[in-house]
């Protein structure tokens, strides 16, 4: 199956019911995306499919047919989020860090406090108790 | 040169958490490797009457007990051998592990099915009536039969804490490699190795050098790969060796929340006596704490409870009984503040219950009774001149405005509360003295390596080892590089607990820079290291003179020091759902010395969230003696949404016991946020003494009052 995955066109043979999360971390070595809950729940696993963040615990491979799949790993470590969670505490055990980083993204530029508290709403954090997460995003834009 | 010590330098392993390169346990595979796989006990107590395998055992691996190579290698090393790794007759909790499969293809495996069929008998669910005591600790201060006549107020309480669980966003995982000298290596996301190592020596019947344990990236521990990886480590081993393969053993969500420990749920009753103006007269305290089916590491955490269960008070006459006792679930075990959390939120309530029975303000009869330089705690320490309390209390009150917004939210649906708490750091009474903690230094070509066993587990562990070596030995940060820890190249200094990382193997690192420093005079480390070879420096613990303690008396400096806190939490009662919304905490937090402040600050925002988690959200509902609700959709820790901003105040009064003067501060974070929730909801006129303060427990209270 073709499909475009962090800037590259890509093809990958996989069952098409696998869990997108699977596909990548397995098939394509991309061990960035982190499996948390495995219900959605948690957003570890957070991926953007053409611009939209979506839990690719929870998508099948087949819904990602020449679609754009952009993960952690696609921001190649040059993404003003990335330095911004490393400087100020966005990052501890790191585990939620590529996820929350996605959902991050896909805010967009100079969101506000609001759109950022609702937008990352979907990703758990168990170390920072969120507060660092803000200052990163707010300190990225 | 400018020192690192304070300020916030560039993590060591920043870079590799925000690409997604650094690598947690699911992450790494070897060659062969299969998946393994726990079958677990469905009833609470009984024995086994039969096993059956409804699959084609075809290119499985299977492990019972009878696979371990002697009777008294199946028992859990810790403090007493009475957990088994497996289930050979006897079943004494749910999800007690009793048979291990292994395969190379993970739904293959998944699908195998095996029926076990049991004889039941009635188990004990309740602790307060547990036949069973694995351990009871006294504390006696004064005379407090006595002192309780001449009170002029007594009140009397009892407050419960409910179980928690972790929910470290990585889940347990071990990954066990067979090695061709019979020997054994396991990787996994642990916070002790060389507990594993221990484990593993005893069940494998191994000797020391045929065991390695290396700590993977681990996302998240918060006590949770305390004691409990030994277990799976045990499991994947057997495995392992079994196959002559690779086995990773990962749990899914599920599995970790229902098999693995949790928070003690406590009961806690108080009758204090008090002079009419509000002074402490005499404090009789009962602790109880469920410590599930098996010892693990129960007396310890009812010990550091009993301890802090007076709270940082000056009283002359003291009494406290704990007892750990045991039920028939899941083994509770170490969570963030082992055991303070729940007897400081009895003692936080009580306080608040007693400045209404007293009409007094509750900061004034914090300021009354808190602990001052000189004064003694319930088991006889003396306090230096770094207690803090009454400054982190009024500092608190000051930041928060907490007079004027308490007399504003009178008679509204705003609650405001506070909490005044202390921790003490690093492990209890003589248990330093037991560790014998060693830490090396190696000076290289390339740079200086700190040699810990202490794990990164997100609190910052590499960086911050790394500034105290960096100092102590007038070098660049840069110039330091803290070693995985790997159980074949790093001595045992300890486990990753009790907050002593920082303050305990912080200051052993600190004289063996300094040793370091002595012997290569003032030449560039990595220049000595070219000229002469490596150099390597160990030390070990070295108790400070003036720290004495009895272990069964219970007398005597309990910790060499104790970090302070004050939150303060204001709420919101929502009048048609009953839910309480958490709407700010201000935390003030005295620690000693702020090593890396962006670090502390997020040790002590995590640790404010997760103490508000377990006030307001995190039920953990037991159904036959097994948590029903293992999932996050329905065990909701916070999110973004359901956690109040937080607005963090570091207050530095330097102990002499600790490195550059830190104290510990891992884990007082999480002893304030319930009581201080749990007041402002009392703020509100609701009676509520129990947590979690879910809506319906909430509505219960507002029912009964009516």
């Amino acid at each position: 199956m073709r499909f475009t995955l962090n800037g590259r066109a890509a093809e990958v043979e996989a069952p098409p019911m696998k869990r997108l999360l699977d596909v990548l971390r397995e098939e394509c070595a991309l061990t960035g995306s982190k499996e948390g809950c495995g219900e959605g729940e948690c957003g570890a696993c957070t991926v953007l499919v053409d611009g939209l963040p979506v839990v690719s615990c929870l998508v099948p491979f087949a819904q990602v047919r020449d679609a754009e799949v952009v993960t952690i790993e696609g921001l190649e470590g040059t993404h003003p989020l990335q330095k911004a969670f490393a400087e100020l505490g966005g990052a501890q055990c790191g585990i939620c860090t590529p996820g929350m980083i996605m959902a991050a993204v896909a805010l967009g530029p100079n969101p506000s406090f609001e759109e950022i508290r609702h937008g990352l709403a979907g990703n758990l954090c168990r170390c920072t108790g969120y507060e660092a997460i803000y200052r990163a995003v707010e300190g990225a834009s | 040169m400018s020192p690192s010590v304070g300020t916030n330098v560039p993590r060591k392993d920043g870079i590799s958490k925000v690409t997604g390169a650094a690598k947690y346990v699911d992450d790494l595979r070897f060659p062969g490797m299969l998946h393994g796989r726990t079958i677990r006990s469905t009833i609470a107590r009984g024995r086994i009457k039969s096993i059956r395998f409804d699959f084609d055992t075809d290119g499985f691996t299977i492990v019972q007990a009878g696979d371990v190579p002697g009777e008294r290698c199946n028992y859990v090393a810790l403090i007493e051998d009475d957990q088994p790794f497996l289930a050979a007759h006897e079943i004494n909790h749910q999800a007690e592990p009793i048979l291990l499969l292994a395969h190379e293809d993970r739904d293959t495996l998944l699908a195998a099915k095996v029926v076990i069929e049991y004889e039941r008998d009635i188990p004990v669910f309740d602790a307060e009536s547990s036949p069973v005591v694995f351990k009871e600790i006294r504390i006696r201060k004064g005379d407090v039969d006595r002192a309780m006549e001449t009170a002029e107020v007594i009140v009397e309480g009892t407050y419960r804490t409910g179980h928690q669980e972790h929910v470290y966003i990585e889940t347990n995982g071990v990954i066990a490699v067979p090695e061709a000298n019979g020997g054994m290596t396991v990787h996994g996301s642990l916070q002790c190795p060389y507990y594993v190592h221990k484990a593993l020596k005893a069940l494998l019947d191994l000797p020391e050098d045929k065991v390695r344990v290396v700590q993977s990236e681990t996302g998240g521990g918060f006590g949770g790969k305390e004691e409990y990886p030994s277990v799976i480590a045990g499991h994947a081993a057997l495995l392992a060796r079994k196959a002559g393969r690779p086995v990773k053993m990962i749990y899914d969500r599920e599995e970790d929340m229902v098999a693995t420990t949790k928070r003690h749920p406590s009961v806690i009753r108080h009758r204090t006596g008090l002079t009419r103006d509000g002074r402490l007269v005499a404090m009789d305290i009962d602790v109880l704490m469920d410590g599930g089916a098996y010892v693990t590491l129960s007396p310890v955490v009812l010990s550091r409870g009993c301890i802090h269960a007076a709270g940082p008070y000056r009283c002359e006459n003291v009494r406290t009984v704990g007892r750990a006792v045991m039920t028939n679930t899941p083994p509770n075990g170490a969570f963030r503040g082992f055991g303070a959390p729940q007897t400081q939120f009895a003692m936080e309530v009580h306080m608040e219950r007693i400045a209404e029975a007293l009409g007094m303000n509750p900061v004034h009869l914090r300021e009354i009774n808190a602990l001052r330089p000189g004064d003694t705690t319930a088991t006889g320490q003396r306090m230096g001149e770094d207690c803090s309390a009454l400054e982190a209390l009024r500092t608190a009150v000051e930041r928060s405005d907490f007079h004027r917004k308490r007399a504003e939210y009178a008679g509204t649906n705003k609650g405001i509360g506070l909490a005044l708490f202390y921790h003490g750091s690093g492990f209890t009474g003589s248990g330093e003295v037991h560790l014998k903690s060693k830490v090396s230094l190696e000076a290289r070509e390339d740079a200086v390596h700190v040699l810990v066993a202490s794990a990164e587990i997100g609190q910052g562990t590499r960086t911050m080892l790394s500034q105290i070596a960096a100092d102590a030995l007038g070098v660049p940060y840069e110039q330091i590089e803290c070693e995985q820890p790997d159980t074949s190249q790093v001595p045992d200094s300890g486990p990753t607990v009790a907050s002593r990382t920082c303050m305990v193997v912080g200051g052993i690192l600190k004289q063996a820079a300094e040793e370091m420093r002595a012997k290569i005079g003032t030449m560039d480390p990595r220049e000595y290291a070219r000229l002469h070879g490596p150099l390597l420096v160990t030390r070990q613990y070295d108790k400070p003179h003036d720290i004495t303690w009895d272990d069964t008396e219970y007398r005597g400096d309990a910790y060499a020091a104790y970090g302070w806190g004050c939150d303060v939490a204001e709420v919101e009662l929502d009048p048609v759902t009953y839910e309480v919304r958490p709407l700010r905490v201000t935390v003030i937090h005295e620690i000693g010395k702020a090593i890396h402040p962006v670090m502390v600050t997020g040790q002590i925002e995590g640790g404010t969230a997760q103490g508000v988690g377990w006030a307001l959200n995190e039920h953990v509902v037991m159904r036959d003696g097994v948590m029903a609700n293992g999932q996050l959709t329905n065990y909701t820790i916070p999110t973004t949404l359901d956690t109040p901003r937080l607005d963090v105040v570091i207050l530095e009064n330097p102990s002499s016991y600790g490195p550059f003067g830190a104290k510990g501060v891992g884990e007082m974070p999480i002893d304030g946020p319930a009581p201080a929730v749990v007041n402002a909801i009392r703020h509100l006129g609701l009676d509520v003494r129990d947590i979690p303060a879910i809506p319906e427990a909430v509505m219960e209270v507002q029912c009964a009052s009516r």
